[in-house]
């Protein structure tokens, strides 16, 4: 019976592609390592490499074809002793697959597609009456190519941002444009680079520093802290470090304990430094343009999951997102929940199954952490008196437990249960993906936290 | 393509004080035996790593997961150069290393698929894999930090007075990282043995060594720190190992560390996720063509007169081993949740 062959998943976030071109026509030879076909994923174009020796069959899924998700068939093989009649016996899967019984548990998909915008109460809104609908990706790069177009001073810099096009595709075209004086590729060595472009901040150049992923930031987190952070203090106020460090923070998917790591309080733990972590495309353009322009160190996280998800973003260049303001992303009268970067989303998700119980959250995404718009937080915990803080991150000296002790500060009177923290778990994270998955926070954490703030077990 | 079995390994002394290095002099040509444990040993890695390969494309691998191909010689070749109480610490890039130093084919696997029987319950992945009992210290993620490590290991050895070395394994693009250097100057001013192998497999990710590092020779490295450096052909497993019996002999004497710089290549993307556009088709055609480490001891092992029908026999036993290794990775349970919690630290 012929060989099936499967959409293959090609990157850890990949749940889908489009089988772009078929390089073997049906009835042609393969040996293994032949090419088959060209598959496009939102970050690249693949190729796939044939395992097993054999005739092309068929091919059940046409060039062209957008969205098909990992593990269909796309093709039937026919192994040497078969000819054509072969192909309309049931096919065998290959034995790899019968094998794979043990369903792959994979990260839940994000939500696609354009995501309602949410109800604004700044003076931002203005700029939504022109938009279009961006991935957080392209929103990314939009925001430095404007600032680099508008001032010579801002450059680029970092691993593979370059010729490579940016490992997650962020800075894809920006070497076309600006050339290699403006958008440079280092060698692997984030404590040299981290230094020089503080040197070059010193000198007043504008570097953007590009993390491959937060967790080579620790590299170099001697030269943020002591170097970029400290030194305008240290020099009565001479020494402005105009610099940007931004990179994908936190957990993607099944990358374990080194590279799934949120750095949120640990650099919001800095005075001489900000620290900003967008959810929405808008935000992550409004906000980054604010970061290259702002004169101080600004710690940009964004998060591998959200790059490929899509909202809409004003098109008008001058559209900008304030750093320190926090904004209401769902209106609510019973519970406050707060969160910043992906949980956003989760806590939209969650703020859906508490309407279903009859409870009205509000949801704060709070974009920046430093500082932090406890105004906002303070605001909406007056009208509800209650809130749970949501992060990604370790649950000790977290965020959220700086919001507890802010509402104790400022929010004492009217707070009617005490302030809950949902965070993830205090362990390195696991490789396992039913591991994995309970290590971070889900939407039902958050349900569970905002009925218990509410009495309603 | 076959070579004289008695061929001189391509390598250049560096820093070399006094002494000329001999060129090839004296050195025992591989026995029949020798060449076909080479041979096993990087077939059930290139036949593992394929594996690897489809199942990550299958889903039930996840996160990274950076092949080993074309690179088995350096690993096998070293390996064949220590003795028992040596220490080995490598990067992300491990899953050869592991095999070569013993551990099981199965628990390796069952690692990749984050599965209880795994080295790590599951746990650490295809990047963070470890046995006490093997003397493997990781498996290290992060880009260079395995070479102070590697480094400590060796200061461990020579504390305590053993017979041992350790072999630090690191990248091309590695070799650019701050902590490499200051590993370097602790090890040759305390005379560390510590073996630094720096696998040259021409590109870190996308980034060719040339568009990385200034001077390519990363044998010389060391100079600047009395550090005795050569170049290796990491493509020919019997020059690997005689450089490795020479670099321990060097280390183990008190003399302290060495370089070996393996000039060697990556068939592969770096990870399952690279579309490799930096390099062309012909360019890894050409390597697999006419550099494969596997084909240079198939040529050795029928000049040695060992006939097909034995090689074929080691085929379908690696073949099986391979196997039941998936076999076991797919039905070996995932950690139990309470798993979450423990290995945090131990009690007290
Ligand atoms: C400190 C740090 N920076 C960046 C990365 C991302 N990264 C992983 S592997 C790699 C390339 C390393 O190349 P090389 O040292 O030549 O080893 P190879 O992958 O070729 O075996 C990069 C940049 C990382 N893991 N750690
Ligand atoms: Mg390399």
């Amino acid at each position: 019976m012929p060989i099936q062959i499967l959409m293959p998943a090609l990157s850890p976030t990949m749940t889908e592609g489009t089988l772009a071109k078929w390089l073997k026509a049906e009835g042609s030879a393969v040996e293994p390592g032949d090419v088959l076909a060209e598959i496009e994923t939102d970050k690249a174009t693949m190729e796939v490499e044939a395992i097993e020796e054999g005739t092309m069959g068929r091919h059940l899924v046409a060039e062209g074809t957008e969205n098909v998700a990992v593990n269909t068939p796309i093709a039937l093989l026919l192994t040497d002793s078969e000819d054509v009649s072969a192909l309309d016996q049931s096919p065998s899967p290959v034995p790899d697959v019968a094998l794979a019984s043990a369903t792959p548990t994979q990260a839940p998909a994000e939500p696609r597609g354009a995501l309602p915008t949410p109800a604004l109460d700044t003076d931002e809104e203005r700029f939504f009456a022109a938009t279009q609908i961006q991935t957080v990706r392209e929103a990314l790069r939009d925001a430095m190519a404007e600032e680099m177009r508008k001032d010579e001073l801002v450059y680029v810099m970092g691993e593979e941002v370059g010729e490579y096009q940016g490992a997650y595709k962020i800075t894809q075209g920006l070497l076309q444009e600006f050339g290699d004086k403006r958008v440079i590729d280092t060698p692997i060595t984030e404590h040299g680079f981290v230094g020089l472009a503080v040197g070059a901040a010193f000198g007043s150049l504008k570097p953007i520093i590009e993390f491959m992923t937060f967790n080579f930031s620790m590299q170099a987190i001697d030269q943020i802290i002591n170097s970029a952070a400290k030194t305008l203090y240290m020099s009565g106020g001479q020494m402005g470090c105009p610099i940007v460090f931004r990179g994908p923070n936190g957990a993607a998917s099944r990358v374990a304990a080194q590279h799934s790591q949120d750095y949120t309080s640990w650099y919001a733990h800095c005075p001489g430094l900000k620290v900003v972590a967008p959810w929405s495309a808008a935000d992550a353009k409004g906000l980054l343009k604010s970061a290259i322009r702002d004169p101080n160190p600004v710690i940009f996280l964004e998060n591998e999951v959200l790059y490929g998800q899509s909202f809409e973003v004003p098109t008008d260049s001058d559209f900008t997102v304030p750093i320190g303001r926090a904004k209401v992303v769902r209106p609510g009268a019973d519970v406050t929940v707060t969160a910043f970067s992906i949980m956003v989303g989760k806590a939209l998700e969650a703020a859906e199954m508490l309407a279903g119980e009859g409870i009205d959250a509000e949801v704060i995404d709070l974009r920046s952490i430093r500082p932090l718009d406890v105004d906002a937080i303070v605001r909406s915990v007056e009208k509800t008196n209650r809130i749970v803080s949501v992060e990604e991150g370790w649950p000790t000296c977290g965020v959220g437990s700086e919001i507890a002790a802010l509402m104790m500060e400022r929010a004492f009177d009217h707070l009617d249960a005490p302030v809950a923290r949902i965070a993830g778990e205090d362990v390195p994270m696991p490789y396992a993906a039913n591991l994995e998955q309970l290590a971070l926070p889900q939407p039902e954490s958050i349900v569970a936290a905002a009925k218990s703030v509410c009495y309603r077990e | 393509m076959a070579k004289p079995a008695t061929r001189a390994a391509s390598r250049r002394p560096i820093a070399r004080k006094g002494a000329k290095a001999k060129r090839g002099m004296n050195r025992p040509s591989p026995t029949r035996e020798e060449l076909i444990n080479f041979y096993r040993d990087m077939l059930l890695i290139r036949r593992f790593e394929e594996k690897a390969g489809q199942m990550y494309g299958m889903g039930l691998i996840g996160g990274f997961c950076h092949l080993y191909i074309g690179q088995e010689a350096v690993v096998v070749g070293m390996q064949a150069a220590i003795n028992e109480a040596s220490t080995v610490v490598t990067s992300y890039r491990d899953h050869g290393h592991m095999l070569a130093c013993g551990m099981e084919s199965r628990g390796v696997m069952a690692e990749l698929t984050g599965r209880v029987g795994g080295y790590s319950k599951g746990k650490g992945g295809s990047m963070h894999m470890f046995s006490r009992e093997k003397n493997f210290f990781g498996g290290h993620g992060i880009v260079a930090a395995q070479v102070p490590i590697g480094t400590g290991l060796a200061f461990g050895h020579k504390y305590k007075g053993e017979d041992a070395v350790c072999l630090t394994y690191l990248g091309d693009g590695a070799a650019n990282q701050g902590q490499v250097y200051e590993s370097f100057n602790m090890a040759s001013l305390w005379k560390l043995p510590c073996i630094y192998v720096i696998e040259n497999n021409k590109y870190a990710m996308g980034t060719a060594v040339s568009r990385g590092t200034a001077g390519t020779s990363l044998a010389e490295r060391g100079a600047a720190y009395g550090i005795v450096g050569e170049e290796i052909d990491g493509m020919d497993v019997v020059a690997v190992k005689a450089a490795g019996e020479k670099a321990v002999a060097y280390a183990s004497s008190g003399k302290g560390p060495y370089i070996l710089e393996m000039k060697t290549y990556r068939y592969r993307g770096h990870s399952m996720s690279d579309p490799a556009k930096y390099r062309t088709k012909d360019e890894v055609n050409r390597m697999r063509q006419e550099h494969d480490p596997i084909d240079n001891v198939k040529a050795r092992l029928a000049e040695a007169g060992v006939s097909d029908d034995e090689l074929k026999a080691i085929d379908r036993d690696i073949r099986a081993t391979v196997t039941e290794a998936a076999d076991f990775a797919q039905s070996s349970p995932e950690p139990d949740p309470s798993e979450l919690y423990t290995d945090i630290l131990i009690e007290a």
